[in-house]
């Protein structure tokens, strides 16, 4: 085992949280154009946890070196813009797969997976830290994919991150119905974020002007042997349908009666 | 898997988690709007997409916006009332390296111009933090380059450290009560020691912001009498030193707005300053004093902006919700042809402000741009408080509707730091070459 994390981190621009979103005039998905984007909250955890393995190391709190962090993303034009925050709060270098922007949230988890595999295998990567899901699509599915691809032990929804040892022992825990479940593997492995994780830090200014200098290389899917297949087809996009309001009952008598009518007593 | 259960859902439901304070500090109190229209801006909080700022201007007002957002209109109020110094969120400043932002590279600055540290004040005041946000960071941006253009390799590295890392604040003395704008005039003295080691200083300043809080000054005195220069100009010192409230008399300045940041007179005798704080030359300290006036009107001119802009938010919102007769008052035009006027103003100042950045950050030295747009943004930013306070009719008198705050603020930069009518003077004798009128 290697004695330096070489950590890749999957990112996604997403349309800000805050922001209520709409469905397109199509009826294919989600209207984008115009609307704010930014780094999907969970990847904000996972770059987070990646710079803090490095301080950790730095201040003798991590048995283990982080030897480089590597942010990436596929996405439109705009991309780079989250990778920059990305390198700004930490990570050494980064990635734009370009792709085509889509109201559908890119490509699919497994075409996603397929290419994460071909740049751990390319660039030697022995930890992936990934959002547990991206808000857009909220598949939820690509960290536990990539994971079966590359066939190395995979802890999702973590909670907390433990470097034990030299030889990579790794502790994650997450959280179950039951209470906290703590999972032991040893590296190389796949780690999926939670909110729980950490509480992101804001990019200083210095850190954000040396991120516009840090290097960012434009890559294609083709680069990594993978093409934009899609296996799911969207029929349509509509938004729920409007709540009817209440009525409003005078006393107790007035509901139970209420509740008798309706035949739920 | 309940964490999974709880992973698969909207971006609605993690904005409702227990989180959501974390992410209302992210992006700030105002839910998102979309970017439609390219002016949808007067009422969405900190917009951030003027069409002439530059990338790196777009960056700094992008990332200074997250940490305004952690201290909200109440958080103002309240410091406001109990006349207490922002101190935690100039430390939050400091700590992501925004104090540097003009300080040079390898004293932990970032080296932007003025034109990026214009959008920093813009959007501290904007975000509600009006003139006390600005004013509590104001003197620390820009108000050691004197000390960054002539100090001594040894200086920087003493005073610009600490500065940038807000370990340090410090406080800019030059105006005497008894000369006000006329600062040839000064007549507080520093005599050297016999030992030379030593400078004494006697003498008293006002409108000292922030000396309360600071410890360091920045400080102009006379080191040759008036009657032994040839030109007034000549004969004054300039001081980098410990503020130390044992040698130095400070007295607060009870005043109109921004009581969170504290004005005041100074009062010393026989302050003894090493001579090795002083900046450039003896009797040179007035011609390195005026480097860096420019910039800090464009500063001024920018804070007043972001107050400005702010009101108008406050108006336009109001205006928007507020019924009145069965109809949102903004339906009347007595009530939003002033606000669109006051858009229109504050646009046109901001562009005159930020063109003087620009052409300050070129290495253009003329005052004219800086003074011009320093005193037309004032004059919006003032306007626009006053609308703001009427839009809101009764309420806007009251103190929960914060534009009774911003109205007090807002003659700060109309006064400061040099008036309405001596900036028509700079104009009326520099670009309309007319005779001296003083």
């Amino acid at each position: 085992m290697a004695s330096k994390l070489r950590i890749l981190v999957p990112v996604k621009r997403v349309i800000d949280y805050a922001i209520k979103p709409r469905i397109n005039k199509a009826q294919t998905g989600v209207e984008t154009a115009g609307v704010k984007h930014s780094l999907n909250p969970f990847d904000e955890l996972s770059i987070e946890e990646a710079v803090r393995l490095r301080e950790n190391h730095k201040n003798k709190k991590s048995p283990m070196e982080v030897e480089n962090i590597l942010a990436l993303s596929a996405g439109g034009p705009k991309t780079p813009d989250v990778l920059r925050t990305a390198m700004a709060m930490g990570a050494d270098r980064a990635f734009h797969i370009d792709v085509p922007e889509s109201a559908d949230g890119g490509p699919e988890p497994l075409t996603v997976a397929k290419m994460l595999r071909g740049v751990v295998e390319k660039e030697n990567i022995n930890l992936v830290l990934l959002g547990k899901q991206a808000i857009d699509g909220d598949q939820g599915q690509t960290g536990q994919m990539l994971a079966g691809l590359l066939g190395w032990p995979q802890a999702t929804q973590a909670s907390k991150v433990e470097i034990k040892d030299e030889a990579g022992t790794v502790e994650v825990t997450h959280e179950v119905d039951g209470g906290i479940e703590t999972l032991r593997a040893k590296l190389p492995m796949v780690i999926t974020t939670d909110l729980r994780l950490n509480e992101p830090r804001y990019a200083s200014l210095p850190n954000i002007m040396k991120a516009k200098k840090k290097p960012l290389e434009k890559k294609t899917l083709a680069d990594f042997g993978v093409e934009d297949k899609r296996r799911l087809k969207t029929l349509k996009v509509t938004e729920p349908p409007a709540r009817t309001g209440g009525g409003k009952v005078e006393d107790v008598d007035g509901l139970i009666s209420k509740l008798k009518e309706l035949g739920a007593l | 898997m309940a964490s999974l259960a709880r992973g698969l859902t909207s971006r609605a439901s993690i904005a409702n988690s227990v989180l959501r304070p974390y992410y209302e500090r992210l992006i700030g109190p105002n839910k998102g709007r979309r970017y439609a229209h390219t002016h949808a801006r007067a009422v969405e909080y900190l917009q951030n997409h003027d069409t002439d700022l530059t990338e790196s201007q777009r960056t700094v007002r992008e990332a200074i916006t997250k940490t305004c957002a952690n201290y909200s209109d109440e958080y103002w109020l309240k410091q406001d009332e109990l006349k207490k110094f922002p101190a935690d969120f100039h430390r939050a400043l400091a700590q992501d390296g925004w104090l540097g932002i003009c300080m040079p590279h390898e004293y932990g600055g970032s080296e932007l111009g003025i034109a990026e540290a214009a959008v920093m004040m813009q959007t501290i005041s904007e975000s509600g933090g009006g003139m006390t946000a600005a004013s509590s960071v104001h003197m620390n941006i820009f108000g050691l380059e004197p000390v960054v253009k002539f100090g001594t390799e040894e200086q920087k590295k003493r005073w610009l450290e600490p500065l940038i890392a807000g370990k340090e604040r410090a406080c800019f003395g030059v105006t005497e009560p008894n000369n006000g704008l006329d600062t040839l005039k000064l007549q507080s003295l520093a005599r050297r020691e016999k030992n030379g080691d030593y400078y004494n200083l006697s003498g008293q300043k006002i409108w000292i912001s922030t000396a309360q809080n600071a410890q360091k000054i920045l400080i102009l005195v006379r080191t040759t009498p008036l009657d032994e220069v040839q030109k007034p100009s000549q004969g004054l010192s300039l001081f980098y030193t410990d503020l130390d409230p044992s040698v130095v008399e400070i007295t607060e300045i009870p005043k109109m707005g921004r009581a969170a940041v504290d004005t005041n007179t100074l009062f010393f005798e026989n302050w003894r300053v090493p001579a090795n704080d002083m900046v450039g030359k003896e009797n040179d300290g007035f011609k390195i004093i005026l480097h860096g006036m420019n910039a800090e009107r464009i500063l001024i001119g920018a804070e007043a902006l972001g107050l400005g802009y702010a009101a108008l938010r406050k108006a336009a919102i109001y205006a928007g919700e507020r019924e009145v007769f069965g109809r949102a008052i903004g339906k009347n035009q007595a009530i939003q042809h002033p606000l669109a006027d006051s858009w229109m103003k504050l646009e046109a100042a901001r562009l005159m402000i930020y063109h003087a950045a620009r052409m300050y950050d070129q290495g253009y030295a003329g005052g004219e741009y800086a003074n011009a747009g320093k005193y037309l943004a004032a004059e919006a930013a003032f306007e626009a408080c006053e609308r703001a306070v009427l839009t809101h009719g009764g309420m806007g008198y009251a103190k929960e509707y914060h534009v009774e705050r911003y109205l007090r603020e807002v003659f700060i930069p109309r006064i400061a730091p040099v008036s309405r009518e001596m900036i028509c003077n700079y104009i009326g004798e520099r670009v309309l070459g007319l005779p001296k009128s003083y």
